[in-house]
C-alpha cells in the first residue's frame, strides 16, 4: 500500500460526493453527499500525515478532529436549515426552491 | 537768472489755473490770476534784460532729465536768448494788461472763475512754448495752447456758432500738427535730439544735417513738417479759416490769443527753427525752405487783406487784418530772417492787442453790437477809447513813426532786396490794410451813432489798459528798432529810397483811398461799394473747404458705414458659424456621442449585462453548486498553471 493508493481512494471518494451533491434532488441527500467529499478531504490529511517525513508531530490527526468537529457544527446548522425550509415550502425537493432569483 | 526763477514764469500762471479751476467767486480768481500774471511779468521782465545782455547767438541753457530708454535720453528744459527773452516780455506784458481788461470785461459773466482759469492756462502754455529747449516740450505746450484756444473760443458753447468755430479752430490746426509732429519725429530720426541748444553744441539746431529725403535735404523737410503746424497755428492759407470764426470767444480772448500771442506761436516756431529754413532745398541748390514761408506769406497776407475789406463785423475785419499780418511775418522771416519776422511780430501783438481790446470796449460800449454798419459816432460818446484805437490803426496801417512802420518797413526793404514779386504783393496788401482801416474807422466812428443805445465810455479797468497798449503800439517801433537788430539774428537790408516812398505811399495813399471811396456816403444805409459778394463771402473759402473735403469727408463716411456694414455681415456670418459649429457639438457631440452613446449606451449595456448576469441567478441551487465547483476548478487550474 503506497501513499497513490490512498490518495486514489480518497478521489473516488470525493467525485461520488460531487456527483451526489450535484444529482441529487433530496436536501437530506446533498448534505450526505457534502460529508461524503469532507471526508474524503479528511483522508487525504491523514494519508499526507501518515507518510509524511515526521509524522510524531501529528499535524493530521489534528486537522482531521478540526474538520469532524466542524462538520458536525455544520451538519446541525444545516439539517436545522433543512428543516426550517421543510416547514416553509412543504417540501426539501430542491429542484421546487428556486425562489432566489429575480422575479 | 537761474533755471528754477525761469521755470517759474510759466509755472506761475499755471498754480494760478490749478488753484482758480475750483473757485467760484470770478473776482477772487481774477486777482489771483492777475497777482500770477504779474510775478510771472516781473521774472519775464528780469529774464529779458539778462537776454538782452547776450550776444546774438547766445543761449542758456537749464535740462533737466526727463525720459531714459536704453541708451537715448531725451532731457526737457528751458533755454534763454534774446530772441524768447524778447518774446517773454512781450507776452506776459501783454497779458497782464488783457488779464487787468478782463478783470472789468467779464465782471458780469457767471463763469468768470473758469474764464481766468483758462486764460491762466494759456498763458502758462504759451510761455512754456516760448521757453522751451526741446521741440517736445514745446510741441506739448503748444498742444496746451490749443486746448486753452478751444476752450476759450468756445467759452460761451451755448451759442451753437461758438461751439462750433472751437470745434474748427481745433481741428483746422490739427491738421497742421500733425506735419509740425511728422516733422518732430523725423527730426529726432535725424539728430538723435529733441533739445534746440546745450553746452556740447550737439542740440538739434547746433547740428550740422546732411542726408536726404525723396531727394530733398533733411533739413528742408523737417523745416517744412514744422511749417506745416506754423501754418496751422498762425492761420495762414490754406488753414486760415479758423481764425477768423475764432472771434466767437471773449473779446479778451481774441485780443490775446488769436491777435498778440498763440497765433505768433507759428511765426515763432519759424524764427525758432530758423537754422533749418536756412538749409538748401537740394544739395547744390539756391531755393530754400524761406523762399517757401517768404510766398505762402505774401499770398496770405493779400488774400486775407482783400477779404477783410469785405466783412461788416469790427472783430472779423481785425481777424483777417492779423491773418494779413501774420503773412507778413512769414514774409519778413523768408527774405529777411529773424529779427525782421520777429520785430514786426512784437510790434504788432502791441498794436493788434490794442485794436482788439479797443474793439471790445467799443462793443461793451454798444451793448454788445459787433456789426460796424449799426455802429457810428462812437468818436464823441467814447472818446479814450476812440484815440487809442486810432492809435493802433495808425500803427497797424504803418503810419509813418508809428512802431507799424519800423516794422512793416524793415519787411518791405527786405523783400525789396530778396524778390520783387513778393515785394510788390506786400506792398498791396499794406495798401489794402490802409484801405479796410480807415473804411472801419470811418463806419465806427464818424457820422452819427445808429444803433438803438447810446454808446457810453467803458470804465478804467478796461480804458487803462488801453492807453498803456496805446502808448507802446506808437512808441515801440522806435524804441526797440536798432537793439532788435543788434540782439536777434538776422540783418537789417539796405533801405533804398523806392522802399521808403512806396512804403510811405501805401500807408497814407491807402488811408487817402479809403477816404475818397467812403466820403460822404451815407454808411449803413446804402450798399457798400467794396463789399462785393466774393468778399464778404471770404473768397468761399468756406465753401470751397465744404465742397472738397466736405465731400470727401462725406464720401469717407459713406465708405465708412459700408465697411461698417460689411463688418456687420461678416460679424452675423460669424455668428451664424459659431452657432453651426455650437449646433454641431450640442446635437452631434453632446446629444448623440456623450448623451446618447456615452451614458444611455453605456447603462444599456450596463443594464443587458446585468440582465445576462441576473439569467445565471436562476434559484435553481444545484445549479449555484456546480457554478461554485467550476468556479473551483478554474482556481485549481490557475493555481496549477501559475506555478
Amino acid at each position: 500500500m503506497t501513499l497513490h493508493h490512498y490518495l486514489i481512494l480518497a478521489a473516488v471518494l470525493f467525485c461520488v460526493g460531487l456527483m451526489g451533491a450535484f444529482t441529487r434532488r433530496n436536501a437530506i441527500v446533498v448534505l450526505f453527499s457534502v460529508e461524503i467529499m469532507l471526508n474524503a478531504a479528511n483522508l487525504n490529511f491523514i494519508a499526507f500525515w501518515r507518510y509524511s517525513d515526521n509524522p510524531a508531530l501529528l499535524h493530521g490527526p489534528m486537522f482531521t478532529l478540526f474538520a469532524i468537529a466542524v462538520a458536525a457544527a455544520e451538519v446541525a446548522v444545516g439539517l436545522a436549515l433543512v428543516i426550517a425550509v421543510y416547514r416553509h415550502f412543504k417540501t426539501v425537493d430542491l429542484e421546487s426552491m428556486d425562489t432566489l432569483r429575480e422575479e | 537768472m537761474n533755471g528754477i526763477t525761469l521755470a517759474l514764469i510759466p509755472l506761475l500762471p499755471l498754480l494760478a489755473a490749478a488753484l482758480t479751476c475750483g473757485l467760484q467767486n470770478g473776482r477772487r480768481a481774477a486777482a489771483l490770476a492777475i497777482a500770477a500774471m504779474l510775478g510771472s511779468c516781473g521774472l519775464a521782465l528780469a529774464a529779458f534784460n539778462q537776454a538782452w545782455g547776450m550776444e546774438p547767438n547766445e543761449h542758456t541753457t537749464f535740462d533737466i532729465p526727463w525720459l531714459t530708454v536704453g541708451d537715448t535720453a531725451i532731457p526737457l528744459g528751458f533755454v534763454l536768448d534774446p530772441l524768447n527773452g524778447a518774446m517773454l516780455a512781450m507776452v506776459t506784458f501783454i497779458g497782464l494788461l488783457i488779464f487787468i481788461y478782463s478783470a472789468g470785461y467779464m465782471k458780469d459773466d457767471r463763469r468768470m472763475a473758469r474764464f481766468f482759469c483758462y486764460l491762466s492756462l494759456f498763458a502758462a502754455g504759451m510761455l512754456g512754448l516760448v521757453l522751451a529747449n526741446s521741440l517736445l516740450l514745446l510741441f506739448m505746450c503748444w498742444e496746451i495752447v490749443g486746448v486753452a484756444s478751444y476752450l476759450l473760443i468756445s467759452f460761451w458753447f451755448h451759442k451753437p456758432e461758438a461751439a462750433a468755430a472751437g470745434k474748427k479752430a481745433f481741428i483746422v490746426t490739427r491738421i497742421g500738427d500733425m506735419g509740425f509732429l511728422i516733422g518732430i519725429l523725423l527730426a529726432f530720426k535725424t539728430t538723435g535730439t529733441l533739445t534746440l541748444y546745450n553746452d556740447a553744441e550737439t542740440g538739434m539746431l547746433q547740428q550740422h544735417l546732411t542726408g536726404t529725403v525723396f531727394g530733398f535735404s533733411v533739413a528742408a523737410v523737417i523745416s517744412l513738417l514744422l511749417f506745416m503746424g506754423a501754418v496751422g497755428k498762425s492761420g495762414q492759407l490754406p488753414l486760415h479759416v479758423w481764425l477768423p470764426d475764432a472771434m466767437e470767444g471773449p473779446t479778451p480772448v481774441s485780443a490775446l490769443i488769436h491777435a498778440a500771442t498763440m497765433v505768433a506761436a507759428g511765426v515763432f516756431l519759424v524764427a525758432r527753427t530758423f537754422p533749418l529754413f536756412e538749409v538748401p532745398l537740394y544739395e547744390e541748390g539756391i531755393l530754400k525752405m524761406t523762399h517757401v514761408v517768404a510766398w505762402v506769406g505774401a499770398i496770405t497776407a493779400l488774400i486775407a487783406a482783400l477779404i477783410a475789406l469785405g466783412q461788416y463785423d469790427i472783430k472779423r475785419i481785425l481777424a483777417y487784418s492779423t491773418v494779413s499780418q501774420l503773412g507778413l511775418m512769414m514774409v519778413g522771416l523768408g527774405v529777411g530772417g529773424v529779427a525782421v519776422g520777429m520785430f514786426h511780430l512784437l510790434t504788432h501783438a502791441f498794436f493788434k492787442a490794442l485794436l482788439f481790446l479797443g474793439a471790445g470796449s467799443i462793443i461793451h460800449g454798444c451793448h454788445e453790437e459787433q456789426d460796424i454798419r449799426k455802429m457810428g459816432g462812437i468818436g464823441k460818446s467814447m472818446r479814450i477809447t476812440s484815440i487809442a484805437y486810432l492809435c493802433g490803426t495808425a500803427a497797424l496801417v504803418a503810419f509813418p513813426f508809428t512802431s507799424g512802420f519800423f516794422s512793416k518797413d524793415e519787411i518791405l526793404a527786405s523783400a525789396w532786396a530778396s524778390s520783387k514779386p513778393i515785394f510788390w504783393i506786400a506792398a498791396a496788401a499794406s495798401l489794402l490794410t490802409a484801405v479796410y482801416m480807415t473804411r472801419q474807422c470811418l463806419y465806427v466812428f464818424a457820422g452819427t451813432h445808429r444803433g438803438e443805445h447810446t454808446p457810453h465810455e467803458s470804465p478804467q479797468v478796461i480804458t487803462v489798459p488801453l492807453v498803456i497798449l496805446a502808448v507802446f503800439a506808437l512808441g515801440l517801433g522806435a524804441m526797440a528798432h536798432s537793439s532788435v537788430f543788434e540782439k536777434l539774428p538776422g540783418e537789417a537790408a539796405e533801405h533804398e529810397t523806392i522802399v521808403i516812398v512806396v512804403s510811405v505811399i501805401v500807408a497814407l495813399g491807402g488811408i487817402a483811398l479809403g477816404w475818397l471811396i467812403y466820403r460822404g456816403r451815407a454808411l449803413g444805409q446804402e450798399a457798400d461799394p467794396l463789399a462785393v459778394t466774393p468778399l464778404v463771402r471770404k473768397l468761399w473759402f468756406d465753401e470751397l473747404y465744404a465742397a472738397t473735403v466736405g465731400r470727401l469727408w462725406a464720401l469717407a463716411i459713406i465708405i465708412a458705414e459700408q465697411l461698417n456694414e460689411l463688418l456687420l455681415s461678416v460679424r452675423d456670418l460669424a455668428v451664424l458659424l459659431a452657432d453651426r459649429i455650437g449646433n454641431a457639438f450640442a446635437i452631434g457631440g453632446d446629444r448623440k456621442l456623450i448623451d446618447t452613446l456615452a451614458f444611455d449606451g453605456m447603462c444599456n449595456r450596463l443594464r443587458s449585462a446585468g440582465h445576462a448576469v441576473t439569467r445565471l441567478q436562476n434559484g435553481f441551487l444545484p445549479a449555484y453548486l456546480r457554478l461554485i465547483a467550476l468556479g473551483a476548478v478554474a482556481l485549481g487550474l490557475l493555481v496549477a498553471l501559475m506555478k
